[in-house]
């Protein structure tokens, strides 16, 4: 008998085949021209515009909403590449609903925001269906820059390196680049290989070589980059996964949200991804999120994420909660896990109500127990493998100005370092910024 | 429910909402719908003379410009008059006329400019039936090119005289249509009325091009290449023709001269607006061409509220109420003294108010760091321009000053008393035409 959704255990093909391609199809599907259109007539060009200040990367969204208004869609898209190298991805994956959307002077007056993320998406979507790279590089500086973490960090600094003339290397430790866009994001968010094939078209500004598979720590050092390198960027990204330090923690099938993300992303066949019956996700953030729409898009029966905050602490925004509820997953907010419970195998997870006294999270002793055949751990990432030598400041690479670190011949920007929100934006921004300051340093 | 009925020139309809001689009034099939949506009256799409019609352009005879969301706000056109048999319109207008006899028909006419052509069709129109005429002086493309239309509107001895031949040779009430493309619309409709007219009609199309295609730089619209220019109306136009309306219902030769309303009239506001400045009646195209027949509805309803709200009993009430307030600049009140106001509960701190005063205008909006936008009266000429681009209605408004109060500006108090540019010191004949304007 084929599985289903009611099968136990954890189980591939639990749907019929053509599911999976429509629960995995595009979470915010493109504009076409008409939608474009009517959508950016609601704009205002605001003076001095809020969504701009609230954008990481600041791009001029009066400005490329307006192109797009007058038919310039690939204007628009070099207003936006000019801020942000990334803006393809960063409209398909930004939380717009708490950055440029939320302030939006239309959200303030009708509850509606312009769909800026949206319209960012069709511009740069024509210019990239062009395959047209509207930059190009300064003549040879003779430098060279090691960036460590082909992340949306690392691209975004070697991107701006590589237009100032620079000669840059990328070393990533995996076997394909793109960071946590590649490796770290919901499928239905960035669908047809977007990732690589923003990389790709990222790269045509020439100047820049990607190594995979070279990850910092073995054969190369950060001593070692020092030496070959005129200046190193890390963009390294938080490697660890924190436990959650419960009984039963080792007993099979409790394994990490990120693996789980990540194994799904490579996936060539989303039916072969084998899934639980009853599936727990521990955490509150973006990644929990991901690892439980998709596990009840896999065809889990029981989706449950169990938060030990309150709804008002969870870092997953409102539109992420509200995305998983609609999917079916259940959201239990104020619940820390006590015990995995299982002979081999987990079973089942007790967890103990909890609330918040002064600021302190105290159980409130009452508890319950859910079947659980399979559960997720995303309680947060951690650095790992950061090189030896630069000042750590709450456990993060401490750096100070435009990702100046403790040495001065080493940048650091993106989850690794210090500052900023965990988002792709931030990433972005915090990569081309370091990208400048590196040029300045070299005599740019 | 107030009572709508109308009574223009002799002719009565049951509301003043006309269709305008255009292209929805150019067959029976069309104007029985409109009757049946509820329009008052039709003016027939113009007649030529007997024998072959004219032809229209097969290619596109529209052109347009858009406001937001694609929103239709001027519409061009060179499409002629009715290209269909003189005999088969006739038989229609009769039709239409026999089954609804309590709606306005007038029939729009364009002849050459001789008297035996306009002697000529005169009687077959008026054995249709028909409440009136109206002269067809206003198309400005293709008709004028060959004396008629527009050729004959920007002349007006020839205005005079052709209504003077309508007159003489028929019963029906003569409209005369007159063309907005002169240099003082004032001229013509004295003509008109020397010529006997018993009424004008304004305003009809403007000479226009409405964009040019960049690809093939060609005029739009494009046939086959070239383009001609066109006539222009739609909501764009209704400021225009709202002032033509106004001068020459204030004009003192054409005071008592009644005139038909025409020109971007798309609800029951616009229409109310053009009676206020004189208009007796009002004549719509382009609202019924961009939203069909059913857009009559809301007029209706909404003229009726708006009568029952201001306690006005038959719509000859509100016809020329607001001419008296229609002065020249020198009569305007300088000691009037306003300023702008921005209701900080209402503002969306978008800024335009900001960009527009600081970019263009007085310096007289400060921004604060945290999006607070505030007038500053020292500076402050209440010029407007921040109520004109701010995207909330009745967010920023402008606030006059009570007599005894200080104007921050000048630093002078407020006198209350009327005083104009003609007893202004700095008027040089000031002290010369020190006259108080007629109320």
């Amino acid at each position: 008998m084929p599985n289903d959704m009611q099968t136990s255990g954890i189980r591939d093909h639990r749907l019929a085949p053509g599911d999976y391609a429509e629960n995995f199809s595009d979470l915010h599907p493109p504009m076409d021209d008409h939608e474009a259109l009517v959508a950016a007539d609601r704009c205002y060009f605001c003076h001095d515009a809020p969504c701009m200040e609230a954008c990481p990367t600041t791009i001029d969204i009066p400005l490329f909403i307006r192109e797009i208004s007058t038919g310039m869609a690939t204007a628009a898209a070099k207003t936006i590449f000019a801020q942000n190298i990334m803006g393809g991805m960063c409209a398909r994956v930004c939380p717009t609903e708490t950055l440029c959307e939320e302030v939006c002077v239309r959200e303030t007056a009708e509850h509606e925001p312009v769909q800026i993320g949206r319209l960012q998406r069709y511009a740069t979507d024509a210019l990239m269906a062009k395959g047209e790279h509207p930059f190009s590089r300064a003549a040879d500086t003779g430098k060279k820059v090691a960036v460590v973490g082909a992340g949306p960090a690392g691209m975004s600094a070697a991107h701006r390196l590589a237009m100032h003339g620079h000669s840059v290397t990328v070393f990533d430790a995996r076997s394909k680049a793109g960071g946590l866009n590649e490796y770290g994001i919901a499928a239905y968010k960035s669908p047809d290989n977007f990732a690589q094939a923003e990389v790709d078209w990222l790269l045509k500004i020439g100047g820049i070589e990607v190594k995979h598979d070279s990850p910092i720590g073995g054969d190369m050092t950060l001593d070692s980059l020092k030496r070959e390198y005129d200046a190193v960027f890390l963009a390294i990204g938080l490697r660890g996964v924190n436990a959650l330090r419960t009984e039963g923690e080792d007993l099979e099938n409790v394994r990490d949200a990120v693996d789980f993300i990540a194994e799904l992303r490579q996936a060539k066949d989303l039916s072969s991804i084998p899934v639980g019956r009853n599936v727990i996700v521990i955490g509150g953030g973006m990644t929990a999120v991901d690892a439980a729409v998709q596990s009840k898009l896999l065809g889990a029966e029981h989706v449950t994420m169990v938060y030990r905050r309150g709804k008002e602490r969870m870092s997953a925004s409102e539109f992420e909660q509200e995305l998983a509820t609609s999917k079916g997953v259940q959201i239990i907010y104020g619940a820390a896990p006590l015990r995995v419970i299982g002979d081999k195998a987990v079973e089942a997870v007790e967890f103990a109500y909890t609330r918040e006294e002064n600021g302190a999270l105290v159980t409130t002793g009452e508890t319950f127990t859910l079947p659980a055949d399979q559960v997720f751990k995303a309680i947060g990432q951690t650095l790992e493998g950061a090189p030896a030598g630069l000042e750590i400041e709450g456990g993060k690479i401490k750096v100070t100005g435009s990702g100046r670190t403790s040495d001065p011949k080493v940048w650091a920007g993106g989850d690794c370092a210090t500052g900023g929100d965990d988002l792709t934006v931030t990433a972005v921004a915090e990569g081309r910024d370091a990208a400048e300051d590196i040029n300045t340093k070299l005599g740019g | 429910m107030a009572d709508l009925t109308s009574t223009f020139v002799g002719i009565k309809s049951p509301n003043p909402f006309w269709l305008a001689s255009a292209p929805p009034t150019d067959k029976e099939y069309n104007v029985r719908r409109a009757f049946e949506a509820g329009w008052g009256g039709v003016v027939w799409k113009t007649l030529g003379e007997d024998g072959p019609p004219v032809v229209n352009v097969n290619g596109p005879r529209y052109g347009a410009i858009f406001g937001p969301d694609r929103r239709l706000i001027g519409l061009n056109n060179i499409e002629l008059i009715t290209d269909r048999p003189l005999q088969q319109n006739l038989r229609e207008i009769k039709a239409v006329k026999r089954d609804y006899p309590d709606r306005a028909v007038v029939v729009s006419l364009m002849v050459p400019c001789e008297e035996h052509a306009w002697k000529a069709i005169l009687p077959v129109v008026e054995e249709t039936g028909a409440d009136g005429i109206e002269l067809n002086f206003g198309c400005p493309h293709g008709m004028a090119e060959r004396g008629m239309g527009s050729a004959v509107g920007q002349v007006p001895e020839y205005i005079e005289m052709v209504t003077r031949w309508c007159k003489q040779n028929t019963r029906m009430p003569v409209i005369v249509k007159l063309t907005p493309n002169i240099t003082d619309i004032r001229k013509p409709a004295e003509a008109a009325r020397r010529g006997g007219a018993d009424a004008v009609s304004l305003i009809n199309t403007i000479n226009s091009i409405t964009s040019v295609d960049l690809d093939n730089f060609a005029p739009e619209p494009t046939i086959d290449g070239w383009g001609a220019h066109g006539g222009y109306c739609g909501p764009a136009v209704k400021p225009i023709a709202l002032n033509m309306v106004a001068e020459i219902a204030r004009n003192p030769e054409t005071a008592d001269l009644p005139i038909s309303g025409i020109g971007g009239v798309t609800t029951w506001r616009d229409a109310a607006e053009f009676m206020a400045l004189g208009a007796g009646n009002v004549q719509v195209c382009t609202a019924a061409m961009t939203y069909g027949f059913k857009v009559v509805q809301e007029m209706i309803s909404g003229l009726s509220e708006y009568m029952d709200e201001k306690g006005i009993a038959s719509t000859a009430e509100i016809v020329g109420r607001a001419v008296p307030n229609v002065k020249d600049w020198q009569d305007l009140n300088l000691n009037y003294i306003t300023k702008a106001k921005i209701d900080q509960d209402l503002c969306i701190k978008c800024g335009r108010c900001f960009a527009a005063c600081e970019d263009t205008s007085h310096q007289a909006i400060t921004m604060s760091d945290d999006r607070v936008f505030e007038v500053q009266n020292n500076e402050c000429v209440a010029c407007n321009l921040c109520v004109n681009v701010c995207p909330v209605e009745g967010c920023i408004s402008m606030e006059a000053l009570a007599p005894g109060e200080i104007d921050e500006r000048t630093g002078e108090t407020v006198s209350g008393e009327y005083g104009n540019w003609t007893t202004h010191p700095n008027n040089p004949g000031g002290t010369m035409c020190n006259v108080m304007p007629e109320e």
